[in-house]
């Protein structure tokens, strides 16, 4: 039976994840509204009813309902250990249709779109971490495709240091323009090898907006670059104004002497998230 | 300025537009993607007729309740992907106003301006509010072939908008020429 419910629930967690936002998202999109004028102001007014609307009507914030993406820390002890991977795959399948999430499932060589959003030939993006303790948290992050493709790997020569690193996110994000639904938040992955540079990009999105990473120098690197993102008058979906970012997260590992690899990854304003958090006894919480 | 027009939508209206003007359109439009574009263009003779229409860049999230189709959530695609193909679109097609997100490149520019045409923002994301101005669903094309993001659907819209004319007839551009 708990099995079962933690399906269930799993639907619940997607459920509130595509139709509610995030409150520090949305506090700094009331927070933008009341900073902009003329047309910035209407796609803000615009962004802030839609996101009333869809709360309200149980619709999917986004017609882009994403490739569904989970975060999951798990603890040793935790009793559904086993069969956990597979819950997430059937609770996946389950609110294709009753949220209903739209079928974002392609095969990069038929081209056919697959309906059930419950596979990617066999594994769903799901990052796994494992803890101590015997509680499982899953945090669900619909991930869309018009940010995503604004992606970037940036292999950097270890003399190009920081600074450079700095005007390639401040130069990608000009290029990227209104593309990818700003304002966005930026995550930026420095160091470890290619792959972990671009997994720490996307951790980085994790984070609240308006929280500074805990390293001084790394907080007012965030600071700076938000700064210069915005300066650029790119403006809410790229029509002009002050805000084309919302914030700016890095997170950081060390790297090989050789290289340093710079992550970018781009989420849109709609930035979707939601926890759940599932007890050894089958019971949960949905936040 | 502010407009409100009903699609077809004629030239000398069309003409009226400038960059930042805001425009609500209420009559037929169809959604196409890429592969829709690429499909048109193969297919011929078509089951529908462009040039009555509205083009909307979108691939919606729909669900089926019992014969009909309902709008779930249909906000604005990335219009960058069909800059390949939307020059010979306009051209063929007699498209006069293109709703999308992000902007799109000269050879579009270009071809608005000599076809006489727009192209407005909506504001990306914004589906769910979107699903609430499109009253009918009176066709889909090439569902099975595509899927439901990529088929070719045609609404019936209400006072849809606000569309900001992005780029207009004369040769204006609201984007930064980096983003293009």
């Amino acid at each position: 039976m708990a099995q079962k419910d933690i399906m269930q629930g799993i639907v619940q967690l997607i459920r509130k994840a595509e139709t509610e936002l995030p409150k520090d998202v949305i506090v700094a999109l009331k927070h933008a509204h009341e900073l902009e004028k003329g047309i910035a102001k209407i796609q803000l007014e615009v962004m802030l009813k839609n996101i009333d609307v869809a709360r309200k009507t149980g619709r999917p914030i986004c017609q882009d309902t994403g490739v569904q993406t989970f975060f999951v820390k798990v603890g040793l002890d935790f009793p559904h250990i086993n069969t956990l991977k597979d819950l997430i795959t059937d609770g996946v399948k389950k609110a294709t249709v009753v949220v209903p999430l739209r079928p974002n499932n392609v095969d990069p060589f038929t081209g056919i779109n697959h309906e059930k959003n419950d596979s990617w030939d066999d594994v769903l993006s799901i990052t796994w971490d494992f803890v101590e303790g015997s509680d499982a948290l899953i945090t669900a992050f619909p991930k869309g495709g018009g940010s995503e493709n604004m992606s970037k790997l940036k292999m950097f020569e270890p003399s190009d240091g920081i600074e450079g690193v700095k005007d390639f996110v401040v130069s990608e994000m000009i290029k990227a323009g209104g593309n990818p639904c700003p304002p966005t938040v930026v995550g930026v992955g420095i160091g470890g090898g290619a792959d972990l540079a671009m997994k720490l990009g996307k951790i980085a999105l994790l984070r609240p907006v308006g929280v500074r990473h805990k390293d001084k120098t790394i907080a007012k690197m965030e600071e700076e670059l938000i700064r210069r993102i915005n300066k650029s008058g790119i403006g809410p979906m790229g029509l002009g104004g002050k805000t084309t970012v919302l914030d700016v997260h890095i997170e950081k590992a060390h790297r090989h002497p050789a290289s340093l690899p710079v992550g970018l990854v781009v989420q849109c304003w709609a930035a979707r998230k939601a926890d759940m958090i599932i007890h050894a006894d089958g019971t949960f919480e949905v936040k | 300025m502010e407009y409100r027009f009903d699609i077809p939508v004629s030239s000398d209206k069309i003409k009226k537009l400038r960059v930042g003007d805001i425009v609500y359109i209420s009559g037929k439009i169809f959604t196409a993607r890429d592969e829709a574009h690429a499909k048109m263009f193969k297919a011929g003779k078509l089951p529908f007729n462009p040039s009555e229409m509205a083009l909307y860049h979108c691939g919606p999230l729909m669900e089926k309740k019992g014969k009909s189709w309902k709008v779930v959530s249909a906000g604005p695609t990335t219009s960058g992907r069909m800059e390949i193909f939307e020059d010979k679109f306009i051209k063929k097609y007699g498209i006069n106003i293109i709703i999308g997100k992000g902007g799109m490149g000269k050879k579009t520019k270009k071809a608005l301006q000599k076809n006489i045409g727009v192209y407005t923002s909506y504001t990306g994301g914004a589906g769910a509010l979107a699903a609430y101005h499109i009253e009918d669903v009176p066709a889909v094309y090439w569902l099975d072939e595509l899927g439901m993001p990529e088929a070719i659907w045609i609404f019936e819209v209400k006072e849809f908008g606000p569309l900001v004319v992005a780029m207009d007839s004369h040769g204006g551009s609201i984007y930064r020429e980096q983003s293009q």
